[in-house]
């Protein structure tokens, strides 16, 4: 069976859960090999997971390099190894650093690119969600391998077992004239929470919110559910709250089981990073707001006080 | 020191936005078309550099005749020159094909060093164009930067994306994709108006970039769309009042859907 490669996304040590559902998607189209790209000793960490998930192979491409320079070392990987195996399809977690990986790749292998991609058939024809899920698109590439940008949360992960076999790839010397160096790495530290594209559940405040001080309402909601916290554009450019929370055209596109929005309005653009959700439920005082009409549960009245409330429920059926 | 900045005229994300039923392609004549915010901050950028030392900068569109539209803000605000590329042919180009005729453009204007471009488009979101230009033109790509200094052969960015911050360094020539908080672009002046219909605007056909047509457009792309569907409208839930009771009535909801 032919092998189809997932770049395993990783940080300190551990992996993410995009990386599974690759695994999973990647099992339709032959046998998964898992490509980590990463400081020495990086694979070791992440052997055993890759395995329990279906990597029938585990592709080892480790030099100190490979965090010391942007996209490079994981594009070299890849491009050596589509040659090698001249794999069907290779999996990339559609991340800004992903996407970067990817377009890179599609150009370097000469092959057809389809981005931001939620599912995927046996027979290679990938579903893409544009215009922020106004549209479902069938698409497929007609090179003989497909680079595939893949949206985390988009199918439910299996696990299953895999060999794990480890095979050592040699990463390429950088040239300097023609990559660009990192210094000063510093991931973004999320605290306890759930990363906002991997969440199951998100609860996100806007306008209405008011100040950075009340966000601790939306806060305190999110931690009672095990939920990421978002924000609308509105909430970001009043100061709110962090840009790298924010959900809309401009920032995250999220696809959780449940979407908690209050005092949104649910303008188009912050739809369309939310109307995937499977689930929406709508605080808001303004019985008008747009939001209403893609909530499957909203509320109309105080957010301060509703949701306050639906913390204490929570809590009550939790314990 | 020669910048290239590129530019797209999108539809307005205010606008209803859709895919034509012919060749399954956005249908860009069916919403308002405006240039795309994140490109304003690049020219911004290469003005920055402009005033602060030496530089002409030529704005680069790939796009139907309206994209002229999105060259005539680029040159009032300040820009030196445009290049539009403009041929049937490219209609329905992938990314990937994009990428191919732009490296090709950038080709076309004397001794490049710099080239600027927004980090992600708010139609195609493909937000990889710098690499990608960056891997066919054989340059460094520097990539969602917050802020950039151009010193001598080098280019510095403070890069942050979702995943975390760093500082990135290349020698130059370069790609530089720019991100939303790099700075606030200018309104263009009355005189800058003026100015901008004297300045030349260089239109080239694919045949001028040395392509021909099986290379562009969707002959040319390796992708190739099979259908499309509108998502089914989410059919209208449940609107309560809140009579001090809403909390509860929203986790009454979630225990009926087994969320809690």
């Amino acid at each position: 069976m032919a092998e189809v490669l997932v770049l395993v996304d990783h940080v300190d040590g551990e992996i993410k859960k995009n990386t599974y559902e690759m695994l999973t998607a990647a099992r339709r189209l032959g046998e998964p090999s898992a490509v980590v790209v990463g400081t020495p000793g990086t694979a070791a960490k992440l052997a055993e997971g890759l395995a329990a998930h279906g990597a029938e192979k585990v592709y080892v491409a480790e030099s100190e390099d490979a965090v010391n320079y942007l996209s490079t070392p994981q594009v070299d990987a890849l491009a050596t190894l589509v040659e090698r195996v001249s794999p069907p399809a290779v999996l990339i977690p559609a991340g800004a650093d992903g996407r970067e990986v990817a377009g890179r790749l599609a150009v370097r292998t000469n092959s057809g690119w389809l981005n931001d991609i939620v599912d995927i058939s046996g027979d290679r024809e990938a579903t893409h969600s544009i215009f922020g899920g106004a549209f479902t698109v069938q698409a497929r590439a007609t090179s003989d391998t497909a680079v595939v940008s893949w949206r985390a949360g988009s199918i439910e992960i299996e696990e299953q077992a895999g060999a794990g076999t480890q095979e050592t790839v040699e990463l390429p010397a950088i040239d300097e004239s023609t990559s660009a160096k990192v210094s000063n790495r510093a991931p973004i530290v999320g605290g306890d929470r759930p990363e906002l594209t991997e969440a199951n559940v998100v609860v996100a405040g806007g306008r209405g919110v008011g100040s950075a001080e009340n966000f601790n309402v939306v806060e305190t909601l999110a931690d009672s559910l095990h939920a990421a916290v978002g924000a609308s554009r509105a909430a970001v450019d009043s100061g709110y709250y962090p840009n790298q929370f924010q959900v809309g055209q401009t920032g995250k596109t999220v696809s959780p089981q449940l979407y908690i929005a209050l005092g949104i309005s649910g303008a188009i653009q912050h739809r369309a990073g939310m109307q995937t959700s499977k689930t929406i439920v709508a605080v808001n005082k303004d019985p008008e707001a747009p939001i209403f009409e893609i909530a499957d549960f909203g509320v109309v009245g105080d957010l301060f006080s509703i949701s306050p409330q639906l913390t204490e429920e929570v809590a009550k059926r939790s314990s | 020191m020669n910048i290239v900045v590129l530019i797209k005229q999108v539809p307005d994300t205010w606008s209803e936005r859709t895919l034509s039923d012919a060749d399954k392609t956005l249908d860009r004549a069916s919403s308002d078309a405006v240039l795309d915010e994140i490109n304003e901050r690049a020219v911004e950028e290469a003005l920055k550099i402009k005033e602060a030392g030496d530089a002409t900068i030529t704005v680069l569109t790939v796009g139907p005749d309206r994209a002229t539209d999105a060259i005539r803000k680029a040159l009032s605000m300040g820009a030196d020159k445009a290049v539009h590329v403009n041929d049937d042919a490219i209609h329905g180009s992938d990314a990937v094909t994009t990428a191919r005729i732009l490296a090709k453009a950038i080709g076309t204007v004397e001794d490049v060093q710099l080239v600027l471009a927004g980090n992600e488009a708010t139609d195609g979101r493909s937000g990889a164009m710098a690499g990608m230009l960056g891997e066919l033109l054989g340059w460094p790509s520097l990539t969602h930067a917050n802020e950039l200094s151009v010193d001598g052969g080098t280019a510095s960015i403070k890069r942050e994306t979702d995943e975390g911050t760093c500082d990135v360094t290349a020698s130059l020539p370069a790609v530089v994709s720019v991100a939303e908080k790099i700075n606030e672009p200018r309104y263009p002046s009355f005189k800058g108006i003026m100015a901008a219909k004297k300045k030349p605007v260089n239109a080239l056909g694919i045949g001028d970039l040395g392509l021909d047509a099986g290379e562009v457009g969707l002959a040319g792309s390796l992708t190739q769309v099979d259908s499309f569907a509108p998502r089914p409208p989410k059919s209208g839930g449940q609107k309560v009042s809140d009579e001090g009771d809403g909390g509860q009535k929203i986790a009454e909801f979630l225990v009926g859907q087994k969320l809690i």
